[in-house]
């Protein structure tokens, strides 16, 4: 691949089977984007519900027709909308729509490469996740209703279609969506953990690499050691639910009947499904710490703090989170010892995150910052990072897990720590490199009002969810008009739908600003962050192959940002290293 | 119509306020790029929102705290309140320091033209302090939560009182284990008629299978009247059916052993839960369909109830029902039993009611109970 290997282009293999890693990574974000966009009505349409339990609202019927009768909503739909919204925000945005994009469009780019290894195996991992797509919103339609055991899945209420509507059709659907989106992820993380390994340019060490091509080679490599895991225990499932085995069932009793299934285990699966699910936290997290590092650093016009700290930290993150899966277990009956080594390894996960965060701050600190929209997401995922991550040590401890477990504590926690924090790196990384998506700029001021409408409405929605929990309200709760314990939880339900829906409305902005730059947007010019990174060499005019000449070797690091006795405050990593110029970090 | 107006609404606004920045632009001349004054703008807007979210940290605290879980009813109960107030308190220390210090750091050293920022890589001395510092707090906070969680699992229940509690699709019953305190062997595929929890015992593989006898002579008399083949083959189909039931049946009641047996006969039924305040009470949770969980918020306890497994969990109520209403000054307060873990459309409304009292109310109330007792069923 390259430029040698340039043919003639049309419209078919320029935008839609393109096997150029930049066209690749704008279909995964904008696929994303579209994706993000259902979970996140599906989530207003939840919000309206929790804030007037059972009552009619115009908007339920027009969205939910059958499924809001008199535009009241349904349990089934109830269960259905979180768990889609869940899967699809989990998956497809913050998994295929922030690693797709930004593995595409950056590892490449920063490493000095004019594609991906496999150019084909990367359209193919672009097109797995297009049917994954397809199918997943396909299921929405089915007669039965989509899937509604909860994101989790777990069995026997995703198994046995009598316990719930959505574990007919809508549930073999959603196994099937999966089983593609893994093949997706496969492939795709196998070229990109072989693209950082081989086609690096000429100088570019792995100490030289940028923290988001290292955030993104070890995410790839978790991929690809939990997501097969994940697929077993799908297929496992699937064998289960149409073949008459018994790996997850055992004396179930339903409608009168007791089913044939015997000696199966349910934990089983939840371990199964856990040892990719914390991983996959890491895996939705990890980019876009990547993603800030490299924007905090250039924006503060500051070498990152701590560089080799950053990475060991990333490599401890990485490596604990496969051993941590059992506390999302700690209620199940598993062994209590099991248990205890499980809070000892969860809360060790706390060390490299503080790190990470006082490494953040020590950046920042005696910078000239530059407040770019995606600064200042960069800055809000720190925040939300903080938030959100100390409330892990409740819950990572399983006495104090006993009370909150599966409670709206869970709930604002994980909304906090990997939801905002990857929607936060997401969003700063389209903000940032958008100029090399598509030539031009997005508008400041818009981007502003978006950062700063999302923000509050991200706290505003989330942080009250913390007193939901610690009142003992349950998450997947469709009502909680049933308990006279919750009764006067209302108000602060009401004050969360407020700060969802306003959140969502606010993306308009956003939504706006993306598609309007794309077209009308000022011309970017080369370099537009003064950034010294190596895809801030590359032509403005977005070309296959990357660089028009020769490929640039690289001579520093990528964070020589403001150092003493150069003529610019940013050196670009192929800029020769002076006489008696130091390489230090 | 009217949300399709309102989307119009919203899109031809935000055109309108993009024509308007453009324009302001055009007079103003400013570039679409980061100036000393959005720099200024958006560092204080940084450091008002740092404040802001103190601020409605501290509001939330303030009026949402007291309808928290805040009086624990169980002997563990303080053990886990404590560990929580210390790690809670730990944690909000560590917020209040690290929100203000990032949005202050933020808004003192936002960009200026003319500013130049320090070329600092790495600090080794600093860095082993942060990192060994948060180490040492988190071990002391792992060893303290290890030793709570090790009193909570490690109880002594060799003279705990034995209740199961059992869910289903959409309520809970509970199996009191009567004089012995021992649960007699219990399956799903006992269940049926009144023994609701599959409870194997003489009577009722008695009258389980007299039921079945029933049927099964029934349709062995149907059989010789039908003279249509294919309701023949039907009802063949379903006596076929019925015998193999019988045959699983007393195949579970032959290989209960015969204490197992006399345990049940006095085991009772019954749909609320009734617990004596002091007591320990070891739980066994079962579940007939999917996975539920047994959540007692009020005595922090909560436990899965898994189809083909027992779970257990061991607890002691401190407080009475009626001294906790006089305690939170609310007549109607009664403790409950949620399920935590989703298990379908009503999840939301499965629930029983738990009402702990003296020994001799409960004793009393126990009484009463006699007619759900398996023996009498």
């Amino acid at each position: 691949m390259g430029i040698e290997g340039h043919h003639k282009e049309n419209f078919f293999s320029k935008y839609v089977f393109s096997l150029d890693h930049k066209m690749i990574s704008k279909q995964f974000l904008i696929t994303g984007m579209v994706m993000g966009v259902i979970a996140m009505v599906m989530s207003a349409l939840f919000r309206i519900q929790l804030a007037n339990p059972g009552e009619s609202s115009s908007i339920l019927g027009t969205f939910l027709g059958r499924w809001a009768e008199g535009g009241v909503m349904s349990p089934d739909i109830y269960l259905s909308l979180v768990t889609i919204h869940g899967t699809i925000m989990v998956f497809f945005v913050l998994t295929g729509g922030l690693s797709g994009t930004f593995a595409n469009l950056l590892i490449p780019l920063q490493i000095g490469a004019r594609d991906m290894a496999s150019g084909f195996l990367n359209m193919l991992s672009y097109w797995f996740f297009f049917a994954s797509s397809v199918v997943m919103i396909v299921s929405l339609f089915v007669q039965s209703g989509p899937a509604s055991a909860g994101w989790t899945i777990y069995p026997p209420l995703s198994a046995v279609p009598e316990t719930i509507s959505g574990s007919g059709l809508g549930m073999t659907l959603w196994l099937v969506s999966m089983t593609l989106f893994i093949v997706s992820s496969l492939l795709g993380g196998l070229n990109y953990i072989v693209t950082v390994l081989n086609l690096r340019a000429e100088g570019m060490s792995l100490t030289r690499l940028p923290l988001t091509v290292w955030a993104l080679l070890v995410t790839a490599i978790l991929g690809v050691l939990s997501f097969p895991v994940l697929l077993s225990a799908a297929l496992l499932l699937v064998f289960d639910r149409s073949f008459g085995t018994s790996f997850f069932l055992s004396d179930i009793l339903v409608q009168g009947e007791v089913l044939s299934h015997a000696g199966g285990n349910p934990i089983l699966f939840q371990h199964l499904f856990w040892f990719l699910g914390h991983p996959e936290v890491y895996i939705v997290l990890l980019p876009a710490l990547g993603i800030t590092s490299e924007i905090i650093a250039t924006n503060s016009r500051k070498p990152i703090f701590g560089y080799r700290a950053m990475i060991g930290s990333i490599l401890a993150i990485a490596f604990l989170s496969f051993i941590v899966w059992g506390h999302h277990m700690f209620i199940t009956g598993m062994n209590p010892f099991l248990g205890s080594v499980f809070v000892f390894t969860t809360l060790l996960i706390a060390i490299p995150s503080a790190i990470k965060v006082f490494n953040y701050i020590a950046t920042l600190w005696r910078g000239n910052l530059q407040f770019t929209p995606a600064m200042l997401f960069s800055i809000g995922l720190v925040s939300t990072f903080i938030t959100g991550g100390l409330t892990g040590l409740i819950l990572g401890d399983s006495a104090l897990d006993i009370n909150v477990h599966d409670t709206y504590f869970v709930v604002a926690h994980f909304h906090i720590v990997m939801g905002l924090s990857a929607i936060f790196g997401m969003l700063a990384g389209v903000y940032h490199w958008f100029p090399k998506m598509y030539g031009r700029l997005m508008n400041l001021k818009l981007g502003y009002i978006h950062f700063w409408g999302t923000f509050i409405c991200a706290y505003g929605t989330f942080f009250p969810m913390h007193f939901l929990g610690m009142a003992g309200l349950p998450r997947r709760y469709y009502s909680n008009t049933a308990f006279p314990m919750f009764d006067n939880l209302l108000d602060i339900n009401e004050v969360v739908s407020f700060f969802a829906i306003a959140g969502a409305l606010i993306q308009v902005v956003f939504f706006f600003n993306f598609f309007y730059s794309i077209f009308r947007g000022p011309i970017s010019s080369q370099n537009p962050w003064k950034s010294n990174t190596l895809e801030w060499t590359t032509p403005v005019e977005r070309i296959h192959g990357n660089w028009p000449g020769e490929i640039p070797s690289v001579h520093r690091w990528a964070y020589d940002y403001s150092k003493p006795g150069m003529d610019d405050d940013f050196v670009s990593q192929i800029v020769p290293m002076k006489e008696g110029e130091e390489e230090h970090h | 119509m009217i949300n399709v107006l309102i989307v119009l609404f919203v899109v031809v606004f935000v055109a309108q306020v993009v024509r308007i920045f453009e324009i302001s632009n055009i007079i103003t001349k400013t570039k679409n790029e980061v100036s000393d004054r959005s720099n200024h703008i958006n560092g204080i807007l940084l450091l008002l929102s740092g404040i802001g979210l103190l601020v409605f940290f501290f509001w939330q605290r303030a009026e949402w705290m007291d309808q928290t879980l805040q009086i624990s009813a169980s002997e563990h109960g303080p053990l886990i309140d404590n560990l929580w107030d210390t790690t809670m308190g730990l944690i909000i220390v560590v917020f209040l320091i690290l929100t203000p210090l990032l949005f202050g750091v933020a808004f003192i050293y936002r960009g200026k033209e003319n500013n130049q920022a320090s070329y600092i890589t790495h600090n080794n001395k600093l860095e082993f302090f942060w990192t060994a510092i948060p180490a040492v707090v988190l071990m002391a906070l792992i060893s303290y939560g290890l030793v709570v969680w090790g009193k909570i699992v490690n109880q002594d229940i060799s003279d705990a009182m034995v209740v199961e509690v059992y869910a289903k699709q959409f309520n809970w019953t509970a199996r009191y284990a009567g004089d012995d305190n021992q649960l007699g062997r219990a399956d799903v595929r006992f269940v049926g008629g009144k023994n609701e929890l599959g409870v194997i015992s003489q009577s009722t593989k008695d009258s389980q299978i007299e039921n079945l006898d029933k049927k099964i002579q029934k349709l062995t008399n149907d059989i010789k009247k039908s003279e249509n083949p294919a309701e023949k083959k039907l009802i063949s189909k379903r006596l076929e059916k019925l015998e193999k039931k019988k045959k699983t049946l007393m195949t579970y009641f032959i290989t209960t052993p015969m204490d197992k047996l006399m345990a049940a006969e006095d085991d009772i039924i019954t749909k609320e839960l009734h617990l004596p305040v002091g007591k320990k009470v070891l739980f066994k949770f079962r579940s007939q369909d999917v996975i539920h969980s047994a959540y007692l918020p009020h005595f922090r306890v909560q436990m899965n109830c898994v189809p083909g497994t027992t779970t257990q969990f061991a607890f002691t109520p401190t407080i009475t029902s009626a001294d906790m209403k006089k305690e939170l000054n609310n007549d109607s307060f009664e403790y409950v039993m949620l399920c935590n873990k989703i298990c379908g459309a009503a999840h939301y409304n499965m629930q029983m009611k738990v009402i702990v009292e003296t020994e001799e109310e409960y004793n009393a109330w126990l009484e009463t109970q006699n007619q759900t007792k398996i023996s009498n069923l």
